[in-house]
């Protein structure tokens, strides 16, 4: 076991975890975007920042792929927790402004004002897509091509999928995007019928090789067959 | 070659080599590092090896090939041994004067380095200020090592560092020969060595442990590292061995840029001749100590430097750093523990281990022992790398070595430590060069870059490219570190443009706290220095962009206009270079430039002869 202090609390936890957990497990709430449960951590988003050590050593780290160590003293919600969260947000807000997920936590954080060139952007590259459609589906469909500004999600060369097998899993995680689930054109790799108020699925001749594994389909309620 | 099985054999071939060193034949040093090359070595070799053939004087005259010793602006150059006559910037036609005058024992005066400040010839090298300022003990083996031949460095006593460990069977000795020296890592954080080295030998998991040396300088304007790599591959080699047999691990490698051709080429050369020889690989000279090192080719992105991010790129993954703990000492590439080191660390090891740890810990000051190279870049008259002890001034480095200003306008700043480090202004270059003066002042040591700025460079122009060389080259995982570089670009962008507001300058300072904050790696922790450091230093600079829509520095080309003056000659040269024909006058007579086609460009300001062209 590892002893730590959260808050001023005492708390031990099994070798291994992260302060994520740790904290969680004293029902302190953290923010968190790109972390799920059952996926592994990946500490894309910086939301769950806390602040770690004492005096001028101090520093941020993200929780959710910070591993508990002895002793560690740790502050949820220090004032430059706070600030670092609030700027988080706001350059999300900035980024993704149609996202409920994001609307959410900036309204839960007090972040009022957006003071960046607004964007319209359809993904914030949390990267929950990726590990689910690798570690939960087993697919391994898509992942990250590109670094910096050219950084983007994708299936290899944009080309349709053969491991693809549509179980929509990246969307059902997906905290931002919108546009996606909207598509129903017979080139993009997945569906989205369930997320489309003209299901495609009427469609069936067109669309048929797109349809999700759901059968029959929970939108539309045809049968692939 | 012939592999060697014993200790004994390495000594006799080494003693061998020594004997026929023969050093008083004169031998001409031609450095052909990248630089050398791009500069015309390759042709100055050329020439050389035709006059030396056509007189028939292979054996009275020796031609040696290098890397690059340095002085870079002065490039092609020709160093003559043993006499240490330095000919700077000589042409292919004076080779064969050169070659001549060598073979009869003279020297070319007119083609001798004239000093600028007093307008005397200078004939020995050591005499030139850029070389006097300095203590080269890693540049100084560049003039004696041809990289591309393993006996030109045994002869030098080369691997014999390596060889006095293997044979002393202390691994512990030499850990802490290391920690004594005092030597602290080269490649930006200045960690020490030796507490690396110990902590390594200390995982014992038995699965096999990696040493790698890190060759990823990609910092604009720092070529430290590339220099060593071409010029002495085999004192990294070396260097290798020794932490290999310090701690115990059993593979190493050399995570170098494709981006350096020359490097990769030397380097290859090299392991395949340490391992011909038997100084690398199973069973080195004999003995049951094996090590076998590798090369992996980087593909040339920045943030590959960042040690997890290296190691997931050796390990064939996308080059993206990942959280620490657990450090790379623990687990490493493939979960092994691994100890990640820059190439001017290794490069000091065997000179560390060759003449003691003492005699290192006591060049440099207390906490920064021995000397490093600094690649001065910029507004600087004498161009090149610099080899100094540590806590020298930077003021000696800037005006003794480097010669001061390379134009008329004044140095105003240099930025240390490349995109992550900041810039430090002429008043403060008093500052002593070690890990700790620095980061106080708000810059880094970084790995050597030094980018010397004028009054002619404008500090938002400056924190603007750097901030979009790392919008480019963050790896984009963490949130704050791939959109802040770019809203700070974009702000940055703004204010050059003369449409910059106060607000915005406050959010960028905001922003900038944010990112140093809340990243996970390096890159992003260190990301908004160039920002906050100009700010800081010339915060000035930004509000006359702000509030007065000006660039005092004349560069910000939304905020400046050209001019032609009173003292135009009409001699039309700035007509002709105009690409828009934005410039009307008649010969003899003074031309205008009309500011509605004005692009800008400055193409008039560079070929006018009158001074004739402003900006304001
Ligand atoms: C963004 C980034 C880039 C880096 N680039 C380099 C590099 O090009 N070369 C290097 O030796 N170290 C680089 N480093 C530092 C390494 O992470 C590491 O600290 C160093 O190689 C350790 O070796 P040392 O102890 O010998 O300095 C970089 C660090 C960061 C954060
Ligand atoms: S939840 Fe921890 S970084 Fe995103």
């Amino acid at each position: 076991m590892v002893n730590l202090t959260i808050n001023g609390l005492r708390v031990s936890v099994e070798q291994g975890a992260t302060l994520l957990e740790a904290t969680r497990f004293l029902g302190f709430p953290i923010p968190t975007l790109c972390h799920m449960d059952g996926l592994s951590p990946y500490g894309a988003c910086r939301l769950c920042v806390v602040e770690i050590g004492q005096g001028p050593g101090t520093r941020l780290v993200s929780s959710c792929t910070y591993p508990a160590e002895e002793g560690l003293q740790v502050r949820t919600a220090s004032s430059r927790v706070l600030r670092a969260r609030r700027m988080v947000l706001e350059l999300l807000l900035a980024s993704c402004p149609q996202s409920k997920t994001i609307q959410d936590l900036a309204s839960a954080h007090g972040v009022r004002r957006q003071r960046f060139r607004q964007e319209h952007e359809d993904c914030i590259l949390c990267g929950l897509c990726v590990r689910m459609c690798s570690e939960q589906m087993m697919a391994g469909a898509i992942g990250f091509r590109n670094r910096g500004e050219g950084r983007s999600i994708g299936t290899p060369f944009d080309a349709k999928s053969e491991v693809c097998r549509l179980c929509g899993g990246c969307q059902y995680v997906c905290p931002a995007c919108q546009l996606r689930c909207t598509y129903t054109e017979p080139d993009k790799a997945i569906c989205g019928g369930c997320a489309n108020l003209s299901a495609p699925c009427v469609e069936k001749e067109r669309f048929d090789d797109m349809m999700c594994y759901l059968n029959p389909c929970v939108a539309c309620e045809i049968r692939k067959d | 070659m012939k592999r060697l099985t014993s200790i004994g054999e390495f000594a006799a071939f080494q003693n061998r080599l020594s004997a026929a060193r023969s050093p008083h034949i004169p031998t001409l040093v031609i450095p052909a590092g990248a630089c050398g090359q791009a500069s015309g070595a390759n042709e100055l070799i050329r020439a050389a090896k035709r006059e030396i053939g056509h007189r028939q004087l292979e054996g009275r005259i020796r031609l040696r090939v290098t890397g690059c010793h340095g002085f870079c602006e002065m490039e092609p150059s020709v160093l003559v041994e043993p006499d240490r006559t330095f000919y700077p910037r000589v042409k292919p036609g004076a080779m064969a004067r050169i070659v001549e005058a060598t073979a009869s024992g003279q020297v070319l005066g007119d083609l001798l380095f004239t000093d600028p400040a007093t307008g005397v010839r200078v004939q020995k090298q050591d005499d030139v200020p850029f070389f006097r300022g300095q203590t080269r003990t890693l540049l100084s083996h560049m003039e004696t090592t041809d990289p591309l031949r393993i006996e030109s460095y045994v002869a030098n006593g080369g691997y014999s560092a390596a060889i006095k460990v293997v044979e002393r069977r202390d691994p512990r000795w030499v850990v802490n020969e290391v920690k004594a020296s005092g030597l602290r890592g080269r490649g930006g954080a200045g960690f020490p060595t030796g507490l690396k080295w110990e902590r390594l030998a200390q995982q014992r998991d038995g699965k096999g442990k990696f040493l790698v040396c890190n060759a990823d300088e990609g910092d604009p304007g720092a070529y430290m590292d590339r220099s060593v790599l071409e010029g002495n591959p085999h004192s990294i080699i070396e260097g290798m061995i020794i932490g290999a047999y310090a701690t115990g691990a059993d593979t190493g490698i050399i995570y170098v840029r494709n981006e350096y051709p020359l490097a990769v080429k030397h380097l290859s050369i090299a392991l395949a001749q340490a391992r011909e020889l038997g100084l690398v690989g199973r069973s080195i000279l004999g003995t049951n100590f094996s090590f076998e090192i590798d090369l992996v080719k980087g593909a040339g992105a920045f943030v590959c430097g960042e040690e997890t991010a290296l190691i997931r790129s050796i390990e064939g993954k996308m080059g993206e750093p990942r959280q620490r703990p657990p450090f790379p000492i623990e687990r490493g590439i493939d979960g092994k523990p691994t100890a990640i080191n820059n190439v001017e660390t290794w490069a000091n090891i065997p000179l560390i281990l060759r003449n003691g740890a003492e005699a290192f810990a006591r060049t440099g000051t207390p906490g920064n022992s021995g000397t490093k190279i600094f690649s001065l870049v910029g507004k600087i008259r004498n161009t090149g790398l610099v080899e100094v002890t540590m806590g020298a001034a930077i003021q000696s480095i800037i005006h003794d070595i480097g010669g001061g200003p390379s134009g008329k306008a004044r140095i105003k700043a240099v930025q240390t430590g490349g995109p992550s480090g900041g810039c430090i202004p002429a008043e403060r270059f008093d500052l002593p060069i070690d890990y700790d003066s620095l980061a106080k002042a708000g810059s880094i040591m970084g790995s050597g870059g030094m980018i010397v700025m004028d009054e002619n460079t404008c500090m938002v122009d400056i924190a603007k490219y750097f901030m979009s060389f790392l919008k480019d080259e963050s790896c984009g995982k963490c949130f704050p570190c791939r959109k802040g570089t770019q809203r700070m670009h974009e702000i940055l962008e703004d204010i050059s443009k003369g449409q910059g507001t106060r607000e915005q300058l406050e959010l960028l300072e905001e922003l900038a706290g944010a990112v140093k904050d809340t990243t996970m790696c390096g890159l992003g922790q260190t990301a908004p220095n160039p920002v906050l450091s100009t700010l800081h230093y010339f915060r000035r600079e930004y509000l006359d962009h702000i509030e007065r829509k000006r660039c005092p520095a004349g560069v910000c080309r939304d905020l400046i206009s050209f001019s032609i003056g009173e003292t135009c000659d009409g001699c039309h040269a700035c007509v002709q270079v105009c690409p828009e024909g934005a410039i009307a006058g008649k010969k003899k007579q003074r031309h205008v430039i009309d500011p509605v086609k004005c692009v800008k460009c400055g193409a008039c300001q560079s070929v006018c002869k009158s001074e004739a062209v402003f900006v304001a």
